[in-house]
């Protein structure tokens, strides 16, 4: 994301354009030093802009794809430190439990956000846009595994009856020993 | 409290990782007092001996019907020291000798023991034997010496012993072994070497031994006979003169004895006493020349001048006590005199040679709710200017003892709280505007300096004055002992029933008494000769819509011991203990059955249950009557007969047949009836579950997320029977010929759900029931040792009910009504273990709503309360649990039950003479508060599970207040330092 950034580049303070596309020499004051030849650069306006946004577009699919499989590694990660982490209940299992569950869901919600510098008409976006949802998907299902190992998702009978009252008695009784 | 709520989370947070370790409850050093208070009582003073050497501290020695021996200070009325001697070691007689010993008779005259006056510690002890049972007298001559040892006499067990006050040696005895013979009094009179020995044989004949004090030696023997009889009472009136009763009461009788001469001289009552009717009766008394007869409530005073004649010295129909006659000087003696008027009581100091003079005479304002003076003794002191003044120590009808001296109350003891027959708890009043009971509000400054000081504490920088004073502030918060209701509901009224028939009102916050009254029902009067008070119910707790009413108690109480003698209902307010109202019955109580139903003032519907099996329901109210007829076919009741061996279970019919139509009376018919062979079974205990417990769930989660369900069922009875041959005490039978068998009966349909045989094993079983499962403690006698065994209940046809989605969906009947007819299938799991102590009470902690880890307080042979972990007594533990039952805190299985020393309740107190323990629940689910009685009185608050739920009591608010503002003021600073470094950033 960072370099997507630096490419499209708008709060940069100065630049140098080594691209010069000015092809009209006598412009110049300075001739162009011996055995330079413009003639590669003087080729036709737009077929430089074409390929330049070719590239341009090439890369930010590359890059989208790279993005898309950023959470593979996440999701690699998540489940060596799960397994680290054990199955019992304490500070560190809840922890990590937790951030597999938080950072899928918080990516999901930033699905649009993450795509959104290599937004482009030419960029097919769907397939990244879908594996990066998979992906995720993965992690939060990973995480509610875990969440289940740990005990913490009321899938048992115990979980729904744990807080049943003792049902009512038609019949009551009283008495004992004589006082 | 918003800060505590705020705070649950994170403490319930904190829990869960410190849930793996056991708890160990203690407390420290410093938390003794907070929560707790312990109060020190002797009981009924039975008899008392002034010790005031000029040396020493003035104290007085008494003997109490809770056979107390206690030394108390005359100044404050404290208890110097005091020895509870065993239920079955009455105390028959204490006596002062050589100034420097307690002597005191006991067990029915067979001991006799000797105390170091000052600090308590026994010198010796002898046990005296005897031919037959008799009376038993103890008499401590000051002057009588045998080879410069000074002697007791000890009349017991119908031999007459004399006994060395130095080292308790038996000196000599002599034999009575006339058949008839019943001792009346035995005589020394002073400065002679002779002792005398009255009494009756064969009912009519008058006898008179004259024994040799030196060596026992029978000097004369005479005999006299008396056609019409004696009746039982003989008072002294002077050393070889007696006054006694004819058989029936109405001849007056002198006997004397002088140089072994018997004479009587006899006097019809009625020429003393012109409007005399009905039998009298001799009031004891040791006063010379002076005896008193009661008869119809006039007390007459008797003076015995020259041979027989008698003269009538005062004639009073005020309620009187006279004390035992105290020689002052040379051949003076002084004896108190207690008149009751009105309001007041006049007290008269008397010598006995001459009643009409005084030597003192006051009035003093007495609290109307001590009733009447039983017992007057008398003690004098010189003044500075050498003349008499007398301290006069006086037992009232509740039970209460107060020293009076020049004309005021000095100090009182309510020794009344030594003997609790029943307790129960009441809320305090809301608090409302204006209606502040006590002022406790602390204004700000103060507020603010007691938490600069903790704060202080906490940091260590207390000084250590100021730690003191953390202390003190601890101890006196106002907070506990205010009166009205607190949000943790810690503050609860106790009522308490005493044998006296008083009610007392303890605050729980510091056991003050808040009120107390002696109950008018519980009074002697025409139709009701000799109350009893026998148990209290909760009448009206008022809550929801009927909050204006005060909440009242239900005193149940009864004419005689009998249990065919009619009863008396008393109504009490709890607030202020005024008697509401008070019903005469007709009708016996038998039993008392509080339903579980109210009328719309919220009083409670009770049926009573008179000796005719006829059930009678109050309140008399057609309200009350439209509710119980609706619920009529659902109401049952079990009698448990246990001389016969028979339980039996009863249904309602329909009204009374009687002669007199009463539309709140039903006959009773005989369901059913569970007889135990008499041979080979006798009941010995039966505990049925508290009816105001509450159980949170009816499912118990095990390992691997497994659910039972328990078997929850307010109408099962925990029956025990041993043995016939094993019901005496442990020892006294071979392990062969003993067992305990332990039955859960459903008193409704008299199946019963599970039986069990513990061979070898005795009593006494106690017990305690609570949600499914019943903890019953008895002596095993192969193993030589107390065992705990614990029964739980499951039921087995909700075990199916395993389908998640329809739990989730709610589509199960596990909370619809069930009715105990339908046949029950339940499993049912128990366990044994060895427990060291033997018990006097076992009780079980209850919380507001059930939640809470249940802890069983074992009142211990020691007089102390053990708090035990109900974890220790799961029939699941084994020996090695798998991790799974680890985790869900199942202990490996040990063979007896560990006693750990910090879980003492009481902790380094003791409660003489244990007797009862009562859990309350507070409104805060962690916490329960536990009551324990006997001779003393001890309070606590329990967290069995800990104070999950709240902050502890010594939480630093300050140093919670000083964190935040010291957090605020820090994101402040750093949020300003870092809006500079931005500044300066973009200007570079």
């Amino acid at each position: 994301m960072e370099k997507g950034k630096g490419v499209m580049g708008s709060g940069r303070r100065w630049a140098v354009d080594f691209s010069d596309n000015s092809t009209a020499p006598s412009s110049r004051d300075i001739p162009d030093p011996p055995g330079f030849t413009r003639a590669s650069v003087d080729q036709d306006d737009s077929t430089v802009s074409r390929q330049k946004k070719d590239a341009e577009s090439n890369w930010k699919a590359q890059k989208a794809w790279e993005v898309a499989q950023a959470p593979f590694k996440n999701l690699l990660m998540m489940g060596f430190m799960m397994w680290m982490a054990g199955n019992t209940v304490h500070l560190f299992s809840i922890g990590i439990t937790f951030s597999a569950l938080w950072q899928p869901i918080s990516a999901l919600q930033g699905v649009g956000k993450v795509f959104e510098p290599y937004k482009d008409s030419k960029v097919e976006l769907l397939g990244p846009k879908l594996l990066f949802i998979a992906l995720n998907l993965g992690g939060l299902a990973l995480g509610v595994w875990k969440l289940n190992t740990l005990g913490l998702l009321p899938t048992h009978a115990s979980d729904w009856v744990s807080s049943l009252p003792p049902a009512q008695e038609v019949e009551y009784s009283g008495g004992g020993i004589p006082l | 409290m918003a800060i505590r709520s705020f705070f649950v989370p994170f403490l319930l947070f904190a829990l869960c990782f410190n849930s793996s370790l056991t708890p160990v409850l203690s407390l420290y050093e410093d938390q003794v007092g907070l929560m707790d208070w312990h109060q020190q009582y002797i009981g009924k003073v039975k008899q008392a001996v002034f010790s005031t050497q000029k040396t020493g501290r003035r104290r007085v020695i008494v003997s109490t019907e809770e056979n107390v021996i206690a030394s108390l200070d005359l100044r404050h009325g404290e208890i110097f020291w005091r020895h509870l001697l065993g239920s079955n070691d009455v105390i028959d007689g204490i006596d002062i000798g050589l100034g420097k010993y307690v002597i005191t008779l006991s067990s029915g005259g067979s001991i006799l023991r000797s105390w170091n006056l000052p600090d308590g510690q026994m010198v010796w002890e002898s046990f005296l034997q005897g031919p037959k049972h008799s009376k038993s007298l103890l008499l401590v001559p000051t002057n009588l010496k045998i080879e410069k040892d000074n002697v007791i006499v000890v009349f017991s067990n119908g031999r007459l012993h004399a006994v060395s006050c130095i080292d308790g040696e038996v000196l000599w005895n002599k034999d009575f072994e006339a058949e008839s013979f019943e001792v009346q009094q035995v005589i020394q009179p002073p400065g002679s070497d002779l002792i005398y020995v009255v009494g009756f044989a064969a009912s009519s004949q008058f006898e008179m031994y004259q024994i040799n004090a030196r060596n026992g030696e029978l000097l004369k023997h005479e005999s006299e006979t008396f056609s019409s009889g004696f009746f039982r009472e003989v008072s002294l009136v002077s050393s070889e003169t007696v006054a006694a009763l004819d058989s029936t009461g109405s001849i007056l009788l002198t006997i004397s004895f002088q140089n072994g001469e018997i004479s009587f001289q006899q006097t019809p009552i009625s020429n003393l006493v012109e409007d005399s009717s009905g039998p009298a009766v001799i009031i004891p008394s040791s006063v010379p020349g002076i005896f008193a007869i009661k008869t119809n409530a006039i007390t007459i005073f008797i003076r015995v001048i020259g041979k027989g004649k008698l003269e009538v010295v005062e004639t009073t129909n005020h309620e009187t006590a006279v004390s035992n006659a105290l020689p002052i000087s040379e051949g003076q003696q002084a004896f108190a005199l207690v008149q009751h008027a009105g309001s007041e009581i006049h007290l008269a100091v008397k010598l006995a040679h001459d009643w009409d003079g005084n030597l003192l005479k006051e009035s003093i304002k007495m609290d109307q709710q001590r009733g009447l003076v039983h017992k007057v003794f008398i003690n004098n002191y010189i003044r500075t200017d050498r003349s008499h003044g007398f301290r006069v120590l006086i037992v009232m009808e509740d039970h209460s003892l107060l020293l009076l001296q020049q004309g005021a109350v000095v100090w009182s003891r309510e020794d009344g709280l030594a003997s609790i027959i029943d307790v129960t708890a009441s809320e305090l009043p809301v608090e409302r505007d204006g209606v502040s009971v006590a002022k406790v509000e602390h204004n700000l400054f103060e507020w603010l300096k007691g938490h600069m000081l903790k704060l202080k504490g906490t940091l260590m920088l207390a000084s250590p004055e100021d730690v003191a004073a953390i202390q003190s502030m601890r101890l006196k918060s106002s907070e506990k002992s205010k009166m009205t209701r607190d949000h943790n509901g810690f503050r609860k009224l106790l009522i308490v029933l005493t044998r006296a028939g008083k009610l007392f009102a303890l605050h729980t916050g510091d056991g003050r008494i808040v009120w107390s009254h002696l109950l008018r029902s519980l009074h002697k009067s025409e139709a009701c000769k000799s109350p009893i008070g026998l148990n209290m119910y909760q009448w009206q707790v008022p809550h929801h819509h009927a909050l204006d009413e005060n909440p009242s108690v239900l005193v149940i109480s009864r004419c005689g011991p009998s249990s065919g003698a009619p009863g008396v209902l008393s109504f009490v307010d709890a607030y202020t203990g005024k008697e509401l109202n008070s019903l005469s019955l007709v009708h016996a109580v038998v039993q008392v059955i509080p339903l579980p139903y109210t009328d719309s003032t919220e009083q409670r519907l009770h049926l009573l249950i008179d000796s005719d099996k006829h059930a009678h329901l109050y309140p008399k109210s057609s309200e009350a009557l439209g509710i119980f007829k609706r619920e009529f076919s659902n109401i049952y009741w079990y009698s448990v007969e246990e001389l016969d061996g028979i339980i039996k279970g009863h249904a309602l019919k329909c009204k009374c047949t009687g002669e007199v139509a009463d539309e709140f009376c039903f006959d009773t018919r005989d369901l059913w009836s569970v007889v135990f062979p008499s041979e080979s079974e006798k009941i010995i205990a039966t505990v049925t579950r508290k009816s105001n417990e509450v159980v949170h769930t009816q499912a118990k989660v095990i390992a691997d997320q497994d659910v039972m369900y328990k078997y929850i069922s307010r109408n099962l009875l925990f029956v025990a029977t041993v043995a016939p041959k094993g019901s005496g005490e442990i020892g006294s039978v071979t392990p062969e010929e003993s067992w305990l068998v332990v039955y859960l009966i459903d008193t409704v349909t008299g199946r019963i759900l599970h039986r069990v045989t513990h061979h070898g094993a005795q009593g006494p079983v106690h017990a305690v029931f609570s949600e499914n499962w019943v903890v019953y403690h008895y002596f095993n006698l192969r193993a030589h040792r107390y065992e705990m065994s614990v029964i739980e209940i499951y039921d087995q046809s909700r075990a199916d009910n395993k389908d998640v989605w329809k739990l989730v969906l709610g589509k199960h009947n596990l909370t619809s009504p069930i009715s105990l007819f339908s046949r029950p299938e339940v499993i049912t799991k128990s366990q044994s273990y060895f427990f060291t102590h033997s018990v006097k009470a076992i009780a079980v902690t209850s919380t507001a709503k059930g939640i809470t880890s249940k802890q069983l307080l074992i009142g211990t042979i020691g007089d102390q309360v053990l708090a035990l972990d109900k974890r220790f007594l799961d029939p699941r533990r084994s020996v090695n649990p798998t991790q799974a039952e680890k985790e869900e805190g199942i202990i490996p299985l040990t063979d007896s039950l560990p006693i750990i020393p910090q879980s003492y309740v009481t902790h380094a107190l003791r409660v003489e003479g244990l007797r009862g323990i009562l859990t309350v629940p507070a409104k805060l689910e962690s916490t329960t508060l536990v009551f324990a009685h006997g001779v003393d009185l001890f309070f606590t608050q329990l967290a069995p599970s800990r104070t999950y739920d709240s902050l502890t009591e010594d939480f630093s608010y300050a140093l919670l207040l000083l964190t935040i503002v010291a957090l605020v003021a820090a994101i402040f600073v750093t949020w300003r330092l870092s809006e500079r470094k931005e500044l300066q950033d973009k200007w570079r």
